[in-house]
Protein backbone atom coordinates (compact mmCIF):
# COMPACT_ATOMS: atom_id res chain seq x y z
CA UNK A 1 0.00 0.00 0.00
CA UNK A 2 2.70 2.21 0.91
CA UNK A 3 4.44 1.79 -2.25
CA UNK A 4 1.42 1.99 -4.44
CA UNK A 5 0.99 5.62 -2.65
CA UNK A 6 4.53 7.19 -3.51
CA UNK A 7 3.92 5.27 -7.02
CA UNK A 8 1.03 7.67 -7.05
CA UNK A 9 2.96 10.99 -5.93
CA UNK A 10 5.65 10.24 -8.57
CA UNK A 11 2.81 10.42 -11.45
CA UNK A 12 1.51 13.53 -10.03
CA UNK A 13 5.21 15.27 -9.78
CA UNK A 14 6.16 13.56 -13.17
CA UNK A 15 3.22 14.79 -14.71
CA UNK A 16 3.50 18.31 -13.06
CA UNK A 17 6.85 19.17 -13.30
CA UNK A 18 8.90 16.82 -15.70
CA UNK A 19 6.24 16.43 -18.21
CA UNK A 20 4.63 19.37 -17.60
CA UNK A 21 1.84 19.83 -20.48
CA UNK A 22 3.59 23.39 -21.35
CA UNK A 23 6.65 23.52 -21.23
CA UNK A 24 7.73 19.63 -22.49
CA UNK A 25 4.67 18.52 -24.18
CA UNK A 26 3.56 21.94 -25.85
CA UNK A 27 0.23 21.68 -25.49
CA UNK A 28 -2.95 23.40 -24.74
CA UNK A 29 -0.26 26.78 -26.32
CA UNK A 30 -3.61 28.64 -27.40
CA UNK A 31 -5.11 28.84 -24.25
CA UNK A 32 -1.46 29.28 -22.96
CA UNK A 33 -1.45 32.21 -24.34
CA UNK A 34 -4.26 33.62 -25.07
CA UNK A 35 -5.21 33.76 -20.86
CA UNK A 36 -2.06 34.85 -19.26
CA UNK A 37 -2.04 38.52 -19.74
CA UNK A 38 -3.59 38.99 -16.01
CA UNK A 39 -3.40 37.29 -13.08
CA UNK A 40 -6.91 37.01 -11.97
CA UNK A 41 -8.54 35.05 -14.83
CA UNK A 42 -4.83 33.07 -15.16
CA UNK A 43 -5.88 31.46 -11.43
CA UNK A 44 -9.39 30.75 -12.06
CA UNK A 45 -8.77 29.64 -15.73
CA UNK A 46 -6.48 26.87 -13.89
CA UNK A 47 -8.95 25.91 -11.19
CA UNK A 48 -11.66 25.52 -13.91
CA UNK A 49 -9.07 23.34 -16.37
CA UNK A 50 -7.88 21.35 -13.08
CA UNK A 51 -11.17 20.52 -12.39
CA UNK A 52 -12.34 19.71 -16.31
CA UNK A 53 -9.20 17.37 -16.58
CA UNK A 54 -9.70 15.72 -13.80
CA UNK A 55 -13.55 14.83 -14.70
CA UNK A 56 -12.85 14.16 -17.61
CA UNK A 57 -10.15 11.35 -17.04
CA UNK A 58 -12.42 10.06 -14.74
CA UNK A 59 -15.38 9.61 -17.33
CA UNK A 60 -13.50 8.63 -20.25
CA UNK A 61 -11.35 5.95 -18.17
CA UNK A 62 -14.82 4.38 -17.03
CA UNK A 63 -16.23 4.92 -20.98
CA UNK A 64 -13.13 3.24 -22.36
CA UNK A 65 -12.26 0.30 -20.04
CA UNK A 66 -15.69 -0.72 -19.60
CA UNK A 67 -17.29 0.21 -23.30
CA UNK A 68 -15.01 0.60 -25.76
CA UNK A 69 -12.98 -2.25 -25.11
CA UNK A 70 -15.45 -5.29 -24.17
CA UNK A 71 -17.16 -3.99 -27.27
CA UNK A 72 -13.33 -3.92 -29.38
CA UNK A 73 -13.97 -0.49 -30.89
CA UNK A 74 -10.94 1.50 -29.40
CA UNK A 75 -10.38 2.59 -32.77
CA UNK A 76 -13.38 5.38 -31.80
CA UNK A 77 -11.69 6.51 -28.89
CA UNK A 78 -11.07 10.16 -30.59
CA UNK A 79 -14.76 10.70 -31.52
CA UNK A 80 -15.88 9.49 -28.14
CA UNK A 81 -13.49 11.40 -25.93
CA UNK A 82 -14.65 14.69 -27.46
CA UNK A 83 -18.46 13.63 -27.05
CA UNK A 84 -17.46 13.44 -23.45
CA UNK A 85 -15.51 16.57 -22.85
CA UNK A 86 -17.99 18.43 -25.15
CA UNK A 87 -21.11 17.68 -22.82
CA UNK A 88 -18.89 18.25 -19.51
CA UNK A 89 -17.58 21.77 -20.81
CA UNK A 90 -21.48 22.61 -21.48
CA UNK A 91 -22.18 21.65 -17.88
CA UNK A 92 -19.25 23.72 -16.56
CA UNK A 93 -19.97 26.33 -18.69
CA UNK A 94 -23.71 26.55 -16.92
CA UNK A 95 -22.49 25.25 -13.44
CA UNK A 96 -20.00 28.52 -13.54
CA UNK A 97 -22.65 30.94 -15.19
CA UNK A 98 -25.16 30.53 -12.29
CA UNK A 99 -21.86 30.57 -9.78
CA UNK A 100 -19.76 33.41 -10.91
CA UNK A 101 -21.20 35.53 -13.58
CA UNK A 102 -18.21 37.94 -13.11
CA UNK A 103 -15.88 35.09 -13.97
CA UNK A 104 -17.83 33.63 -16.78
CA UNK A 105 -18.00 37.04 -18.20
CA UNK A 106 -13.90 37.76 -18.40
CA UNK A 107 -13.20 33.65 -19.13
CA UNK A 108 -16.57 33.13 -21.50
CA UNK A 109 -14.65 32.63 -24.65
CA UNK A 110 -11.67 30.47 -23.82
CA UNK A 111 -14.46 28.40 -21.60
CA UNK A 112 -16.23 27.64 -25.14
CA UNK A 113 -13.01 26.56 -26.63
CA UNK A 114 -11.73 24.10 -23.69
CA UNK A 115 -13.52 21.36 -25.94
CA UNK A 116 -11.68 21.82 -28.75
CA UNK A 117 -8.41 22.29 -26.79
CA UNK A 118 -5.98 19.67 -27.14
CA UNK A 119 -5.26 19.55 -23.15
CA UNK A 120 -8.22 18.02 -22.60
CA UNK A 121 -8.57 15.82 -25.15
CA UNK A 122 -4.52 14.83 -24.48
CA UNK A 123 -5.21 13.49 -20.77
CA UNK A 124 -8.04 10.48 -21.74
CA UNK A 125 -5.68 9.87 -25.08
CA UNK A 126 -2.42 9.60 -22.68
CA UNK A 127 -4.77 7.77 -20.36
CA UNK A 128 -5.50 5.64 -22.12
CA UNK A 129 -2.67 4.66 -24.01
CA UNK A 130 -0.44 4.14 -21.12
CA UNK A 131 -3.21 1.80 -19.51
CA UNK A 132 -3.22 3.31 -16.51
CA UNK A 133 -5.63 2.33 -13.37
CA UNK A 134 -8.73 4.25 -12.23
CA UNK A 135 -6.75 5.65 -9.84
CA UNK A 136 -4.19 6.50 -12.07
CA UNK A 137 -5.89 8.03 -14.58
CA UNK A 138 -7.12 10.70 -11.76
CA UNK A 139 -3.82 11.21 -10.42
CA UNK A 140 -2.38 11.85 -13.76
CA UNK A 141 -5.18 14.45 -14.35
CA UNK A 142 -4.88 15.96 -11.41
CA UNK A 143 -1.25 16.50 -11.71
CA UNK A 144 -1.63 17.71 -15.40
CA UNK A 145 -3.77 20.08 -13.96
CA UNK A 146 -1.54 21.03 -11.22
CA UNK A 147 1.26 21.29 -13.42
CA UNK A 148 -0.71 23.42 -16.15
CA UNK A 149 -1.84 26.15 -13.43
CA UNK A 150 1.75 26.20 -12.23
CA UNK A 151 2.47 27.35 -15.85
CA UNK A 152 -0.36 29.98 -16.12
CA UNK A 153 0.63 31.56 -12.67
CA UNK A 154 4.37 31.65 -13.61
CA UNK A 155 3.34 33.15 -17.11
CA UNK A 156 0.81 35.79 -15.78
CA UNK A 157 3.01 37.14 -13.54
CA UNK A 158 5.85 37.49 -15.83
CA UNK A 159 3.40 39.38 -18.15
CA UNK A 160 1.99 41.91 -15.42
CA UNK A 161 5.38 42.96 -14.97
CA UNK A 162 6.20 42.73 -18.85
CA UNK A 163 3.71 45.71 -19.59
CA UNK A 164 5.67 48.09 -18.45
CA UNK A 165 9.22 46.69 -19.93
CA UNK A 166 10.34 48.41 -23.50
CA UNK A 167 10.20 45.70 -25.70
CA UNK A 168 11.45 46.24 -29.42
CA UNK A 169 8.78 46.97 -31.64
CA UNK A 170 8.27 43.60 -33.75
CA UNK A 171 8.42 41.71 -30.70
CA UNK A 172 5.78 43.41 -29.13
CA UNK A 173 2.92 40.42 -27.85
CA UNK A 174 3.10 37.11 -28.56
CA UNK A 175 6.94 36.95 -30.09
CA UNK A 176 8.22 38.29 -26.82
CA UNK A 177 5.74 35.80 -24.53
CA UNK A 178 7.14 32.91 -26.91
CA UNK A 179 10.72 33.91 -26.44
CA UNK A 180 9.82 33.84 -22.06
CA UNK A 181 8.25 30.73 -22.76
CA UNK A 182 11.34 29.51 -24.06
CA UNK A 183 13.02 30.61 -21.36
CA UNK A 184 10.89 29.17 -18.51
CA UNK A 185 11.33 25.96 -20.98
CA UNK A 186 15.15 26.08 -19.91
CA UNK A 187 14.54 26.29 -16.12
CA UNK A 188 11.79 23.32 -16.52
CA UNK A 189 14.55 20.73 -18.08
CA UNK A 190 16.14 21.07 -14.64
CA UNK A 191 13.35 19.13 -13.25
CA UNK A 192 14.44 16.44 -16.11
CA UNK A 193 15.74 13.03 -14.62
CA UNK A 194 13.96 14.12 -10.67
CA UNK A 195 12.06 10.65 -10.70
CA UNK A 196 12.62 8.01 -13.23
CA UNK A 197 9.43 6.01 -13.65
CA UNK B 1 -20.99 34.39 -55.13
CA UNK B 2 -22.16 31.48 -57.37
CA UNK B 3 -20.09 31.36 -59.67
CA UNK B 4 -16.40 32.51 -57.99
CA UNK B 5 -14.19 34.17 -60.42
CA UNK B 6 -10.28 33.29 -60.82
CA UNK B 7 -9.25 35.80 -58.92
CA UNK B 8 -11.03 35.51 -55.80
CA UNK B 9 -9.78 32.01 -55.97
CA UNK B 10 -6.21 33.32 -55.47
CA UNK B 11 -7.05 35.43 -53.11
CA UNK B 12 -8.54 33.02 -51.13
CA UNK B 13 -5.89 30.73 -51.86
CA UNK B 14 -3.05 33.56 -50.48
CA UNK B 15 -5.10 34.62 -47.65
CA UNK B 16 -4.33 31.63 -45.83
CA UNK B 17 -0.91 31.19 -46.46
CA UNK B 18 0.13 34.80 -45.73
CA UNK B 19 -3.06 37.27 -44.81
CA UNK B 20 -4.37 35.07 -42.30
CA UNK B 21 -1.52 32.06 -41.86
CA UNK B 22 -2.44 30.26 -38.65
CA UNK B 23 0.55 29.34 -36.77
CA UNK B 24 2.35 33.44 -37.47
CA UNK B 25 -0.29 35.46 -38.04
CA UNK B 26 -3.48 34.09 -35.89
CA UNK B 27 -1.60 32.02 -33.29
CA UNK B 28 -3.82 29.33 -33.45
CA UNK B 29 -2.59 25.55 -33.59
CA UNK B 30 0.40 26.32 -31.72
CA UNK B 31 1.27 22.93 -30.34
CA UNK B 32 2.51 20.48 -33.00
CA UNK B 33 4.44 23.94 -34.44
CA UNK B 34 6.65 23.20 -31.25
CA UNK B 35 6.22 19.75 -30.43
CA UNK B 36 7.12 17.73 -33.84
CA UNK B 37 9.50 20.38 -35.45
CA UNK B 38 12.85 19.49 -33.85
CA UNK B 39 13.22 17.22 -37.76
CA UNK B 40 12.22 18.30 -40.69
CA UNK B 41 10.85 15.31 -41.79
CA UNK B 42 8.45 15.06 -39.19
CA UNK B 43 7.34 18.85 -39.34
CA UNK B 44 6.72 17.93 -43.24
CA UNK B 45 4.37 14.93 -42.48
CA UNK B 46 2.53 17.12 -39.62
CA UNK B 47 1.65 19.82 -41.97
CA UNK B 48 0.81 17.19 -44.74
CA UNK B 49 -1.57 15.82 -42.58
CA UNK B 50 -3.18 18.50 -41.33
CA UNK B 51 -3.38 20.28 -44.93
CA UNK B 52 -5.25 16.74 -45.89
CA UNK B 53 -7.72 17.07 -42.64
CA UNK B 54 -8.21 20.63 -43.47
CA UNK B 55 -9.06 20.33 -47.19
CA UNK B 56 -11.04 16.75 -46.84
CA UNK B 57 -13.08 18.71 -44.21
CA UNK B 58 -13.76 21.74 -45.78
CA UNK B 59 -15.47 19.66 -48.84
CA UNK B 60 -17.43 17.28 -46.55
CA UNK B 61 -19.07 20.45 -44.87
CA UNK B 62 -19.60 22.14 -47.79
CA UNK B 63 -21.29 18.98 -49.15
CA UNK B 64 -23.40 18.28 -46.08
CA UNK B 65 -23.99 22.28 -45.28
CA UNK B 66 -27.69 22.07 -47.38
CA UNK B 67 -28.96 19.56 -44.96
CA UNK B 68 -27.08 20.28 -40.84
CA UNK B 69 -29.95 21.89 -39.28
CA UNK B 70 -27.96 25.07 -37.66
CA UNK B 71 -28.80 23.68 -33.85
CA UNK B 72 -26.78 21.18 -33.90
CA UNK B 73 -23.64 22.14 -36.56
CA UNK B 74 -20.98 22.13 -33.57
CA UNK B 75 -21.71 18.74 -32.65
CA UNK B 76 -21.67 17.54 -36.25
CA UNK B 77 -18.75 19.58 -37.34
CA UNK B 78 -16.73 17.76 -34.57
CA UNK B 79 -17.84 14.46 -35.80
CA UNK B 80 -17.05 15.50 -39.30
CA UNK B 81 -13.55 16.08 -38.51
CA UNK B 82 -12.51 13.29 -35.90
CA UNK B 83 -13.74 10.94 -38.31
CA UNK B 84 -11.22 12.70 -40.57
CA UNK B 85 -8.10 12.97 -38.16
CA UNK B 86 -9.11 9.14 -37.33
CA UNK B 87 -8.62 8.00 -40.99
CA UNK B 88 -5.50 9.86 -41.30
CA UNK B 89 -4.01 8.80 -38.18
CA UNK B 90 -4.67 4.88 -38.90
CA UNK B 91 -3.34 5.63 -42.74
CA UNK B 92 -0.13 6.87 -40.87
CA UNK B 93 0.05 4.60 -38.59
CA UNK B 94 0.09 1.96 -41.27
CA UNK B 95 2.56 3.93 -44.68
CA UNK B 96 4.80 6.07 -42.33
CA UNK B 97 4.74 3.90 -39.05
CA UNK B 98 8.30 5.69 -37.72
CA UNK B 99 6.86 8.76 -37.87
CA UNK B 100 3.91 7.92 -36.23
CA UNK B 101 5.84 7.04 -33.11
CA UNK B 102 7.10 10.33 -32.45
CA UNK B 103 4.06 12.38 -33.94
CA UNK B 104 0.73 10.02 -33.35
CA UNK B 105 -0.30 12.23 -30.29
CA UNK B 106 -0.35 15.03 -32.23
CA UNK B 107 -1.99 13.93 -34.79
CA UNK B 108 -4.50 12.43 -32.96
CA UNK B 109 -5.25 16.09 -31.29
CA UNK B 110 -5.93 17.67 -34.78
CA UNK B 111 -9.33 17.21 -34.16
CA UNK B 112 -8.57 19.71 -31.07
CA UNK B 113 -7.63 22.61 -33.60
CA UNK B 114 -9.42 25.51 -33.84
CA UNK B 115 -8.11 26.63 -36.92
CA UNK B 116 -10.17 23.95 -38.36
CA UNK B 117 -13.41 24.07 -36.79
CA UNK B 118 -12.86 27.97 -37.67
CA UNK B 119 -13.04 27.73 -40.98
CA UNK B 120 -15.71 24.87 -40.97
CA UNK B 121 -17.84 27.20 -38.95
CA UNK B 122 -16.55 30.69 -41.18
CA UNK B 123 -16.32 29.23 -44.60
CA UNK B 124 -17.04 25.49 -45.52
CA UNK B 125 -20.86 26.02 -43.97
CA UNK B 126 -21.12 28.92 -46.04
CA UNK B 127 -19.52 28.24 -49.17
CA UNK B 128 -20.13 25.83 -52.24
CA UNK B 129 -17.49 22.79 -52.56
CA UNK B 130 -15.23 25.07 -54.86
CA UNK B 131 -13.94 28.13 -52.83
CA UNK B 132 -13.92 25.46 -49.99
CA UNK B 133 -11.53 23.07 -51.24
CA UNK B 134 -9.64 26.56 -52.33
CA UNK B 135 -9.85 27.92 -48.64
CA UNK B 136 -8.74 24.37 -47.39
CA UNK B 137 -5.69 24.26 -49.33
CA UNK B 138 -4.74 27.70 -48.75
CA UNK B 139 -4.70 27.42 -45.24
CA UNK B 140 -3.43 23.75 -44.82
CA UNK B 141 -0.31 25.17 -47.08
CA UNK B 142 -0.30 27.81 -44.92
CA UNK B 143 0.14 25.63 -41.74
CA UNK B 144 2.49 23.44 -44.04
CA UNK B 145 4.88 26.27 -44.73
CA UNK B 146 4.98 27.21 -41.29
CA UNK B 147 5.65 24.03 -39.62
CA UNK B 148 8.35 23.68 -42.41
CA UNK B 149 9.89 26.93 -41.27
CA UNK B 150 10.19 26.34 -38.45
CA UNK B 151 11.14 22.85 -38.73
CA UNK B 152 14.11 23.77 -41.12
CA UNK B 153 16.08 26.28 -39.02
CA UNK B 154 15.48 24.30 -35.46
CA UNK B 155 16.89 20.85 -37.20
CA UNK B 156 19.76 23.00 -39.34
CA UNK B 157 20.65 24.97 -36.03
CA UNK B 158 20.06 22.75 -33.45
CA UNK B 159 21.86 18.92 -35.07
CA UNK B 160 23.58 20.36 -38.16
CA UNK B 161 21.39 18.04 -40.25
CA UNK B 162 18.53 18.29 -42.65
CA UNK B 163 16.47 15.22 -42.79
CA UNK B 164 14.92 15.55 -46.20
CA UNK B 165 11.96 12.94 -47.45
CA UNK B 166 12.58 11.63 -50.68
CA UNK B 167 10.14 9.04 -50.71
CA UNK B 168 6.94 7.52 -48.29
CA UNK B 169 8.84 5.68 -46.05
CA UNK B 170 12.64 6.58 -46.79
CA UNK B 171 14.80 9.86 -46.08
CA UNK B 172 17.92 11.29 -46.87
CA UNK B 173 20.05 13.23 -43.93
CA UNK B 174 22.29 15.72 -45.10
CA UNK B 175 24.88 17.43 -42.71
CA UNK B 176 26.10 20.98 -43.27
CA UNK B 177 27.36 22.11 -39.78
CA UNK B 178 30.47 19.84 -38.94
CA UNK B 179 31.16 21.52 -35.52
CA UNK B 180 28.76 21.46 -32.40
CA UNK B 181 25.80 22.58 -32.91
CA UNK B 182 23.83 24.56 -30.90
CA UNK B 183 21.88 21.56 -28.95
CA UNK B 184 19.26 24.26 -27.38
CA UNK B 185 17.39 24.48 -30.53
CA UNK B 186 16.06 21.06 -30.62
CA UNK B 187 15.24 20.63 -27.07
CA UNK B 188 12.03 22.08 -26.10
CA UNK B 189 13.32 25.38 -24.78
CA UNK B 190 14.56 26.01 -28.73
CA UNK B 191 11.19 25.53 -30.26
CA UNK B 192 9.62 28.38 -28.78
CA UNK B 193 12.88 30.80 -28.94
CA UNK B 194 12.84 30.00 -32.67
CA UNK B 195 8.73 30.40 -33.00
CA UNK B 196 9.32 33.72 -31.17
CA UNK B 197 12.20 35.14 -33.32
CA UNK B 198 10.30 33.84 -36.55
CA UNK B 199 7.30 35.12 -35.70
CA UNK B 200 9.00 39.38 -34.47
CA UNK B 201 10.97 38.69 -38.18
CA UNK B 202 7.17 38.12 -40.04
CA UNK B 203 6.68 41.22 -38.00
CA UNK B 204 8.97 43.22 -39.09
CA UNK B 205 8.96 42.27 -42.50
CA UNK B 206 5.12 43.13 -42.89
CA UNK B 207 6.28 46.80 -40.89
CA UNK B 208 9.29 47.53 -43.46
CA UNK B 209 6.65 46.31 -46.24
CA UNK B 210 3.63 48.89 -44.70
CA UNK B 211 6.48 51.51 -44.66
CA UNK B 212 7.31 51.61 -48.11
CA UNK B 213 4.13 51.33 -49.50
CA UNK B 214 3.26 54.22 -46.99
CA UNK B 215 6.34 55.93 -48.10
CA UNK B 216 5.69 55.72 -52.12
CA UNK B 217 2.46 57.35 -51.75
Amino acid sequence: MGSEFTKLFELIISASLINNFVFTRFLGLCIFFGVSKKMETAVGMSITFTAVMMISAALSWVVFNHILIPLDITFLEIIVFIGIIAGLVQASDTIMRKMSPGLYYKLGIYLALISTNCIILAVPLINAGEKYSFIQSLAFGLGSGLGFALALVIMASIRERLELAEVPAPFKGLPMAFVITGLIALAFTGFSGLITL
Amino acid sequence: MSIPSTTSLKDLFLNGIIKENTIFKLALSLCPSIAVTNNLKNGIYMGAAVLFVQVMVNITISLIRKVIHPKVRLPIFMLVISGWVTVTSMLMAAFVPDVYAKVGLYIQLIVAFASILARAEMFASKNSALPSLVDGLGMGIGFLFALTVISFFRELLGKGTLTVPTGLATSYVVSFINTKPLLIMVLPAGGFLAVGILMAFFNWIDARFKKSIRGSH
